[in-house]
């Protein structure tokens, strides 16, 4: 069994309570930073500990709180990111839901770090009922004196609410929030000014990820250097992976970074195997904006060295053979799965969420949409599928936010390694036909 | 809940406006715009399930916003309906980890057993039957949401429950609903 901390206590009754999240040792990042440590002394620990975000593209946590500006008489702003919307990614529900109070805890002692007194936590219109859950959690804590005026006597205030969005994919990009945020429409903003200089209502602020946030309690509580000593590398902790797609355990698991992916994969610690005795085809380690990788380089990398669920070693090749860790959105596919129609799939949700400010995005990601149809449903070229890789690299690089890369990103790893595929719907229309068509097997 | 939107004057009722003047509290002072979303879900559960233009100029006068200002975000955002829709919005999650497991099948199974197609509503008004992209469920797939509240893990049978239940019940089904 690797190290649990997130999820230690996910088992234990109650634990959606203050009482029982109490009892369990709950709220003591609290007592313990701002009874014992300056704000600065807790963004040191950060810094030492390594954590890097958990939202997708992670970025030293450390570093970014370092950044953020301190003009007098300013305030400043914490906002939570439970925008959550990367498609194969659920375990920020899963910690709201189950332990809200690990949330509002890693709020207060992280809005302590960064002298902010007043944070929100923006999360996605569909997850309304979580919403209510961590306002009771809220009003459990303003109760209990851990919110609000003076707290602990320390003479630091801190007001934290619950904003709930729409329905937007783009909102979860940090810019884009903060507009929402603002009560306008999703469209991300030109950085620089990044948020740590200009953010919410043009005031410094910092945007971190749900699992980010609920991490700072445990590293205040170890320190940062213990920390930093679980996980491999310069991944340290454990991170949450959402399993989904053709396992037999789907769910949220806790992992120590550095676990095997194929250990991930088969071990019944976690996803437990491919069902029905199918194989294991491919898989998106990463969320759907990840690049996809056919079994072979997922259990192994290109040098042939074991691939571990790890920053550095889930991106080890680049794009050419390798992937990302991303959000740990983890999409495993069986053989009986064809690749095409699930990147028409994700291209049709890219095209759906694209907010429209740019040209090469909006135009884009309709017309991947288009022509994978085409493909898909046997109407396609070969040609078809070489303008399929041009559009994507025009789409890549060339956007205000990084949706753009992330609608390219899928398709040219699809066809990067399942070019036969493309080339097979191409070729044998008819076999097609039916949605639930075969795909070809891989070539040797 | 009050269901004026068809009169030439509507408001929300006393509980309602309360919650609104709670909501722009949580913003600093002149920043009442940041309420936008939150009171357009209140107003959306209030009038009927959806957002008609005269909806939104009460929204807008409430939160002194143009007008413009409330029908840009309203346009922006998939949660908000701009025309009526049924009383049990079913939102079938189609995305690849519930494809994955078998949202196609689940979508043809409620086409079929509703009587329309994907997009549209019953004729008595009491279904409308959406696909929508990830909810955050993937892996409790295949599943869908109406209203407030997730169905999960799925199958033929379960829908079928689920579809009685909503005939019984008869109630629309708003995101704001406490469950
Ligand atoms: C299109 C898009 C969607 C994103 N969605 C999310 C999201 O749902 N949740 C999240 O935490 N980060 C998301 N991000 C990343 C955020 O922009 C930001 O990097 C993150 O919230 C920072 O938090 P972290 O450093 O703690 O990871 C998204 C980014 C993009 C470009
Ligand atoms: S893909 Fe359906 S809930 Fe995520």
């Amino acid at each position: 069994m690797g190290k649990k901390l997130l999820l230690e206590h996910i088992n234990v009754e109650g634990i959606q309570s203050l009482e029982v999240y109490r009892k369990m040792g709950g709220y003591a990042s609290v007592e313990k930073a701002i009874k014992t440590m300056t704000p600065d002394e807790v963004v040191e620990e950060v810094k030492k500990s390594g954590l890097r975000g958990r939202g997708g593209a992670g970025f030293p946590t450390g570093m970014k709180w370092s950044f953020i500006a301190k003009p007098q008489g300013v305030p400043r702003y914490l906002v939570c990111n439970a925008d959550e919307s990367e498609p194969g990614t659920f375990k920020d529900r899963y910690l709201m839901e189950k332990i809200p109070h690990s949330l509002i805890e890693g709020m207060i002692t992280s809005s302590y770090a960064l002298g902010a007194n007043t944070s929100y936590i923006y999360i996605r219109g569909e997850y309304f009922y979580v919403s209510r859950i961590l306002e009771r959690a809220i009003a459990e804590a303003y109760a209990a004196g851990w919110l609000g005026k003076n707290i602990l006597g320390s003479g630091y205030d801190l007001d934290l609410y619950v904003h709930v969005g729409a329905g937007a994919y783009i909102c979860g990009e940090e810019t884009a929030l903060l507009e929402s945020l603002e009560g306008k429409r999703g469209n991300p903003r030109i950085k620089p000014p990044f948020p740590a200089v200009k953010g919410l209502y043009g005031s410094p602020t910092v945007v971190n990820n749900v699992e980010t946030i609920a991490t700072v309690s445990h590293i205040v509580n170890m320190g940062g250097e213990e920390y930093a000593k679980i996980g491999i590398g310069r991944s340290t902790g454990t991170k949450l992976i959402s399993a989904g797609g053709n396992i037999n355990k789907p769910g949220v698991y806790e992992i120590e970074l550095g676990v095997p992916v194929e250990e991930f994969i088969f071990s019944d610690e976690y996803c437990g195997g491919i069902p029905n005795g199918r194989k294991l085809k491919a898989c998106v380690p990463g969320g759907s904006s990840v690049p996809i990788l056919p079994a072979h380089l997922l259990l192994k990398t290109a040098k042939n060295e074991s691939r571990l669920m790890s920053y550095e070693s889930l991106s080890d090749g680049g794009f050419e053979s390798g992937s990302m860790l991303g959000s740990g959105g983890f999409i495993v596919y069986d053989d009986r799965a064809c690749i095409v129609r699930s990147t028409y799939n994700f291209s049709h949700f890219y095209r759906h969420e694209s907010c429209g400010q740019c040209s090469p995005c909006r135009e884009g990601t309709s017309w991947m949409e288009k022509i994978l149809k085409e493909i898909e449903y046997g109407r396609g070229t070969m040609d078809d599928i070489d303008l399929l890789w041009d559009i994507q690299g025009n789409i890549e690089g060339k956007t205000i936010c990084p949706l753009g890369d992330a609608a390219a990103w899928p398709v040219a790893a699809a066809i990067r390694h399942f070019r036969h595929e493309f080339e097979y719907h191409v070729k044998y229309p008819e076999k097609v036909k039916d949605i639930k068509h075969t795909p070809p097997p891989m070539p040797v | 809940m009050s269901s004026q939107n068809t009169q030439d004057k509507i408001a929300f009722s006393d509980e309602a406006l309360q919650l609104v003047n709670s909501i722009i509290k949580r913003y600093p002072e002149g920043k009442q715009k940041s309420a936008l979303i939150p009171v357009l879900h209140i107003a959306q559960a209030e009038f009927d399930g959806w957002l008609s233009p005269q909806t939104m100029d009460y929204v807008a006068s409430l939160l002194k916003l143009k007008p413009i200002e409330v029908y840009e975000v309203a346009t922006f955002y998939s949660m908000f309906n701009l025309k009526p829709a049924g009383k049990c919005i079913l939102e079938v999650c189609k995305t690849v980890p519930c494809w994955l497991n078998g949202a196609e099948d689940l979508v043809a199974y409620l086409e079929k057993k509703l009587g329309i197609k994907t997009g549209e509503t019953t004729a008595d008004g009491m279904f409308t039957l959406r696909t929508v992209e990830c909810l955050g469920s993937c892996g409790t797939a295949p599943m869908l949401q109406c209203g407030a509240s997730y169905y999960e893990n799925l199958t033929n049978e379960k829908a079928d429950a689920l579809i009685d239940k909503l005939r019984v019940e008869n109630t629309r089904k708003n995101y704001t609903d406490i469950i």
